[in-house]
């Protein structure tokens, strides 16, 4: 018994001692659970979401493009594309050499596509072809079981109902290049495009809308259980612009004729571009659906360069239709008055050098109306040495020469302006007096774009108002330019006198454009001829008898015109630059004339830019 | 201490019920329900496939648990011996003759249930032992002649269990049966000079280790090392355990447990998907049951009148809280997994059989608490 009793004590200690042993396992197993889930808990926390959350991102619409009216430049269409999941084709070259068979497919894309899947997980769907046709589709809708891996899917793909009307101005989209990726998540989307000219490319941040994305719920094989999250993706912005479609249309209609050209109608009081034109143009539809090599070859080694939109890029010499500049600053100096008159004997002496004026025999007295009239050179000599080039060159820049406007379109270009000073910083060399004699009739070094004409132009005849240009009118509904412009602060006598000369250049029997002048009532234009020389003529091609037309193409003179309309009251104003064309009296001003004829038969200036609704559309799943 | 009424052995079945450890039965339902709830989770809110059938299981079992623990303890003394012989015996038909299940020969097809002998042995060696020891003097204790033949009991059954091969149980049983010896009171000595050699001979051990048992042993050493291979139980298993966080994900939204990324997330790793679902919190309350059932054991053991009552219960008890320390440490990355289930908790019916068959037989040492047994065989 009382052995007994001592084990039942014994016990009672070991058993203890065992309990406490599994007290303390107990409580290390509870330390080692805290540890796990609220030490490391935030880690596993994001490994386990890693797991399983699948992030899928919902493509915006881009935003549409419009033009004053609401009609669409740039929209969406439809784009059935085949994606394939190169995991869950068996063999993926066999898969793909099905739809040989079925659609307009070959080898050398078969071997495009299995070189792309090899950069990339098996389990990343694959865009395989698209621009499918509804034949297309249903045909591979029907032998989809036959495709492992395959899978249609419908997006959206970018077209231009204009085409080549308005391929500089709208640009085109294009896929988002290394250099593009700045680590906002809409620009990984598989095939998502950007702007990459135009008013694609200098509004894309603003169409390009927001991403949505959903997150998926995936089991360990990766397959989707559910939704989890949806962030609504967010459509791109409409942008409405002052271009009137049908004008733009029918001025680059105009200017097809011409192997390389280009025009600006604007508004001479809002600023806003009617149209602009660039001759030859390009489908940029070609683009957006896939440019052959073939097509891409032939658009780069054109000489006349289809890709650039010359209405901005292009920098000629204005020739004389930098007369007007030349003048007011002249008059705004005091050197000259409305009624200063100078001979001219067709020849003007300065020094050594003789400068000629381009009539032979000399227009005699000429006041400054009369002077840009006939488009004396001679006059603007004489002012222009009176004056001296800064002068000139600060004149020309308040009326928008030589200097950029932070226009809508990136493609926009500064011309230039020379003074003194940037001679000798560009070229450390003095300026030369006979060097201010060619500018002031617009040749030597002075460049200028249309755009920048056409600006000179408004600011000429709107009663001094230091006009810019735009395109962009509204961001969805929210406006984008001006209502008024600053007053330059030119006297309106000496812009009167100037408008008198350009009126007369078209209007009087004298005038360099006589023959382009508009004869319905109250539509009548005013404006300047220019004849940009490229290559002088030396005195032994002048003995030979060698004339500007023998010239191959690309040494013959530019024409150029700027003009404005109605001449009573004036609104639109055009400039026409025809490369390589001859002379702006018989090239560039039957084109302005009938620009600004059919501008003033469309009169868009009536009416503001129309907002039309913006509708919501179905948000796309990629 | 010579309570008058408590020596009064000839209950009544009415009594016995009253005096069953109500307590005890409560709290072992409790933890049921807790796998019952972890397994309607594991099947995506479905009570199919393995909340149905472990209700089923446990009902049964539990009427078992009550008929087991009104059965008096003298007649479980004097089975103690044919019992051990007969799951020895089934351990060999399985041996012989067994399925093959998990690479390793565990079961007995009855028919109707797919037996698994060692988890019966695991009983039978702590009957056996607790009766070795019943009537056992101080001296006795002391002598190496009598305590060695008891490693026969341990041993026989362990040989057999590592040919299988199975590795958990078999250190299990070794265990339960150490923890046995030590309650019954053989010197300290001996269970430090046994842990000396033990830790000695590991590098044999590993050895004779087979390839899937020492590959678990890498894994559990580095187990990020190999995430998607061996490594991967153990590290998605930590994800889920970690990703829960202290109140847990909540009920049925487990995301790593039942999206797959937790494997025999039914079984072994049922206690990853309660406490990623419940948390901390969970997994703690969890824990804190257990506890109390070993606490609630422990104090049947003390309050027995009679040695092998006393043993017994302790050694189930001992027995239980192993299987529950090696699940969960396992779950945990604490030790390699040899995969062993959470009792009373994870899917599978021998296991639950079992573990209620100890719990039956925990509870007739309560019962009988007071009997007398003989103190010589």
């Amino acid at each position: 018994m009382n052995n007994q009793g001592d084990r039942s004590k014994s016990f009672t200690r070991r058993a203890f001692i065992v309990g406490a042993f599994q007290g303390m396992a107990l409580a290390v197993l509870g330390g080692r659970l805290a540890w796990l889930q609220l030490a490391e808990g935030g880690r596993y926390k994001t490994l386990s979401d890693k797991n399983r959350i699948n992030i899928k991102m919902i493509a915006p619409s881009r935003g549409e493009i419009v033009d004053r009216f609401g009609v669409p430049l740039a929209i969406n269409n439809q784009n059935f594309r085949i994606l394939i999941i190169p995991e869950q084709a068996d063999d993926l070259e066999k898969s793909l050499q099905k739809l040989t068979g079925l659609i307009d497919f070959d080898d050398r894309r078969i071997k495009l596509v299995i070189e792309v899947s090899k950069k990339s997980a098996s389990f990343v769907p694959i865009e395989v072809t698209d621009n499918l046709s509804w034949n297309e589709v249903a045909k591979i809708e029907v032998n989809l079981d036959d495709l492992p891996g395959m899978s249609i899917d419908e997006g959206e793909i970018r077209n231009y109902p204009f085409a080549e009307a308005t391929g500089h101005v709208i640009g085109y989209v294009g896929a988002v290049s290394k250099a593009d990726l700045n680590g906002e998540p809409v620009l990984t989307l598989p095939g998502f495009k950007i702007g990459k000219t135009g008013v694609e490319k200098s509004y894309d941040q603003y169409m390009r809308g927001r991403a949505g994305n959903k997150q998926m719920e995936v089991n360990v094989r990766g397959r989707e259980i559910r939704e989890l999250e949806e962030d609504v993706s967010r459509d791109g912005q409409r942008i409405s612009l002052s271009i009137d479609a049908e004008l733009q249309r029918y001025c680059q209609q105009r200017l097809s004729e011409y192997k390389s050209a280009s025009a600006v109608i604007m508004d001479s009081y809002t600023g806003a571009v009617y149209a602009m034109a660039s001759q030859p143009g390009f489908d940029p539809n070609l683009f957006t659906k896939g440019i052959s090599a073939e097509q891409w070859e032939e658009l780069m080694s054109n000489p006349a360069f289809p890709l650039n939109n010359k209405a901005i890029s292009g920098q000629y010499p204005p020739g004389s239709t930098f007369k007007m500049m030349t003048a007011l600053a002249a008059l705004e100096v005091g050197n000259a008055t409305p009624k200063t008159t100078v001979n001219c004997t067709g020849r003007y002496e300065f020094g050594k050098d003789k400068f000629h004026c381009w009539k032979l025999g000399g227009h005699g007295l000429l006041n400054v109306a009369n002077a840009l009239m006939k488009s004396c050179d001679t006059y603007f000599y004489k002012l222009s040495t009176e004056i001296g080039i800064d002068t000139i060159a600060a004149m020309a820049r308040r009326f928008g020469l030589g200097e950029k406007y932070g226009f809508d379109l990136s493609e926009e270009r500064a011309g230039l302006i020379p003074t003194k000073e940037w001679k000798m910083g560009k070229y450390g060399k003095v300026w030369q007096p006979g060097e201010t004699i060619v500018s002031a009739i617009g040749q030597g070094y002075i460049l200028s774009t249309p755009l920048q004409l056409a600006v000179m132009t408004s600011r000429l005849i709107n009663g001094g108002s230091a006009v810019k240009p735009w395109l962009v009118g509204y961001i969805d509904d929210k406006k984008m330019y001006p209502d008024e412009w600053p007053k330059m602060g030119i006297k309106k006598s000496y812009l009167d006198v100037i408008k008198k000369g350009m009126d007369r250049v078209v209007n009087s029997k004298e005038g360099t454009a006589y023959g382009s002048r508009i004869e319905a009532e109250g539509m009548e234009m005013g404006g300047k001829t220019g004849t940009a020389q490229v290559k002088k003529i030396n005195r032994a091609e002048r003995a030979r008898g060698i004339m500007n037309e023998d010239l191959v193409w690309k040494y013959r003179h530019h024409a150029l015109f700027v003009g404005y309309a109605p001449v009573e009251s004036p609104r639109y104003v055009v400039s026409v630059v025809v490369e390589h064309g001859g002379g702006g009296s018989a090239v560039a001003a039957p084109i302005a004339k009938d620009l600004l004829l059919e501008t003033q038969k469309r009169n868009p200036a009536a009416s503001d830019i129309k907002l039309s609704n913006v509708i919501e559309r179905p948000k796309r799943h990629v | 201490m010579f309570d008058t009424v408590r020596l009064n052995t000839d209950q009544s079945i009415f009594q016995k019920l009253q005096n069953l450890g109500w307590g005890m039965v409560f709290l072992v339902c409790l933890v049921a329900c807790i796998g019952f709830a972890a397994l309607y989770s594991a099947a995506g809110g479905n009570i199919e496939p393995w909340a149905s059938k472990q209700i089923e299981r446990f009902l049964v079992g539990l009427v078992g648990l009550i008929i087991i623990a009104l059965i008096d303890i003298k007649i479980w003394y004097r089975l103690t011996y044919p019992i051990f012989i007969i799951g020895f015996i089934l351990l060999i038909i399985v041996e012989v003759m067994g399925h093959t299940g998990m690479g390793a020969q565990r079961w007995i097809d009855l028919g109707f249930i797919q037996l698994q002998p060692s988890e019966f042995m695991k009983i039978a060696v702590v009957m056996a032992l607790a009766r070795y020891f019943h009537a056992a003097s101080q001296e006795e204790m002391r002598s190496i002649r009598f305590l060695l033949p008891s490693l026969i009991f341990i041993f026989l059954p362990v040989g057999l269990v590592l040919l299988q091969p199975d590795l958990g149980t078999s250190l299990m049983i070794v265990m339960a049966g150490v923890a046995m010896i030590f309650l019954a009171g053989a010197p300290i000595w001996l269970f430090i000079t046994g842990g000396v050699l033990t830790a000695v001979s590991m590098p044999v051990a590993w050895y004779f280790m087979h390839d899937y048992q020492k590959q678990r042993v890498r894994t559990f050493l580095e187990p990020e090392s190999d995430p998607l291979g061996a490594g991967y139980h153990i590290t998605q298993s930590k994800i889920a355990l970690g990703s829960g966080g202290i109140e847990g994900k909540g009920f049925l939204q487990g995301t790593q447990s039942r999206l797959n990324f937790l494997p025999e997330k039914q079984t072994d790793f049922i206690f990853t998907l309660w406490a990623e679902e419940w948390g901390l919190m969970g997994g703690l309350f969890l824990l804190t049951l257990m506890g109390l059932i070993f606490i609630y054991g422990i104090a049947i053991a003390w309050n027995c009148r009679h040695a092998f009552g006393r043993l017994l219960s302790m050694g189930l008890i001992v027995n239980f809280s192993l299987y529950v320390f090696i699940n969960i440490a396992m779950v945990m990355g604490l030790i390699p997994i040899v995969g062993a289930p959470l009792p009373l908790v994870s899917y599978g019916g021998t296991s639950m059989l079992a573990v209620l068959v100890g719990f039956g037989l925990i509870l007739s040492c309560n019962v009988h608490r007071d009997s007398k047994l003989p103190r010589m065989q």
